[in-house]
């Protein structure tokens, strides 16, 4: 599934694309530690899979959380959580503005 | 001196149960409770049938609007609240259903309950509720795909027709089928915020038009913001609206006239389909806790 997190409002859309149907068979989680501001959380979502998602209170900062994300895409290129996520790399998350 | 006041933001609630069903010779009797920020919901499913449903406003206190649909919902039927033998609660007050025995996003139920209203070709399902709007993509057996929601801004969403039909002192029931009454479409006020909108509505009465031509301006605003949301899960046919806009042709219209696609009509109320979704949930999670017993 992918879950989009994030906002449209009068300054713009600002949306988190997680693909967690990569989630499901990883046992790793690494991108939950990876993320330097703390962004995801492992939750079990309605068809009962444990999967990553953005916590409650990024949701409505992905404004901000957001410029994070692409400096670190643009340093290294890829966010922190891509790049240690062992099912994909890169296809894991991806940010859209 | 007397003074009225009218509530145009008042829509029509309503219940109703089926009275060819017997729900006590069901094997399953299932419900969902929807305690959405606008309306409430609440569906009961015999055997997977839909049997009984009300729909309301919500009031200040969540519990008290989820005993409230229920109740309304099971009144004259002969069922009470121990008949059920599983419910689940979803929508924005979906933790605060006491009586609920697990609790599913809207978004799932949603797909799982436009699946059963519009049948499993539907792919892309748009939820336009009280204070959010929800684009769904789901699968043959009404499973998410793809979601997406915006609950950030009062735009593009019930509440936001709600505060027009108070404006222009014209019941939100009318809304739409009016906005469709003019000779020539107009140009949408601003897409971006109700605040702003309403605001430009106001300057455009001033500025002499009528309240048919400001209707339609903000229909087709409301259009405009939803299909940008769309477009970013991707629509695919066929295509679904649930919710209390659902209702609103001026909206409906403008929207298919702008994703160049029909949506899907259907019989059932529109507003019950995440009720309907947790009545599905609940028929499937109380089944597959007696065949954990039975093994």
């Amino acid at each position: 599934m992918k879950a989009n997190y994030g906002y449209l409002d009068g300054s713009g859309e600002f949306f988190i694309t997680i693909d967690t149907d990569l989630c499901i068979e990883c046992k790793e989680r690494s991108c939950v530690a990876a993320c330097p501001v703390g962004l995801f959380e492992i939750i079990v979502d309605d068809y009962d899979d444990e999967v990553a998602a953005i916590k409650e209170e990024h949701r409505k900062k992905t404004q901000v959380r957001l410029r994070s994300l692409q400096a670190g895409h643009r340093s290294s290129g890829s966010a922190l959580c891509c790049s240690v996520c062992t099912r994909s790399r890169g296809s894991f998350l991806v940010v859209r503005q | 001196m007397t003074e009225t006041t009218q509530e145009f933001w008042r829509w029509k609630e309503s219940n109703w149960h089926d009275e060819s069903i017997d729900p006590k010779a069901a094997e399953t009797v299932s419900a969902g409770v929807d305690v959405g920020s606008v309306s409430s919901q609440a569906v009961v499913m015999a055997d997977g049938k839909l049997y009984a449903y009300a729909s309301m406003r919500t009031g200040s206190d969540s519990p008290d609007s989820a005993r409230n649909a229920m109740n309304w919902a099971l009144e004259n039927t002969g069922l009470n609240l121990e008949d059920i033998h599983y419910t689940v609660g979803t929508g924005y007050g979906r933790v605060n259903v006491p009586f609920a025995d697990r609790t599913i996003t809207e978004i799932a139920c949603h797909a799982r309950g436009g699946n059963m209203m519009y049948g499993p070709s539907v792919r892309t399902i748009l939820d336009m509720g009280g204070q959010d709007c929800k684009a769904i993509h789901c699968d043959e057996k009404g499973k998410v795909t793809n979601f997406l929601m915006n609950d950030k801004c009062a735009a593009g969403t019930g509440r936001g027709m709600e505060v027009f039909a108070d404006l222009l002192a014209v019941s939100v029931e009318d809304v739409g089928e009016l906005s469709l009454d003019v000779d020539e479409e107009p140009p949408p006020v601003s897409s971006t915020c109700v605040v702003f909108a309403k605001s430009e509505a106001s300057s455009l009465l001033r500025e002499g038009w009528s309240k048919k031509r400001v209707l339609a301006a903000y229909c087709s605003a409301m259009a405009h913001r939803v299909v940008s949301l769309l477009e970013r899960i991707g629509v695919e046919k066929d295509f679904a609206i649930t919710g209390g806009i659902a209702k609103n042709a001026g909206v409906v219209t403008r929207l298919e006239k702008e994703l160049k696609l029909e949506s899907l009509k259907s019989n059932y109320d529109t507003q019950i389909a995440g009720a309907l979704g947790a009545a599905l949930f609940a028929r499937a999670l109380v089944e597959k806790q007696r065949k954990k017993v039975a093994r």
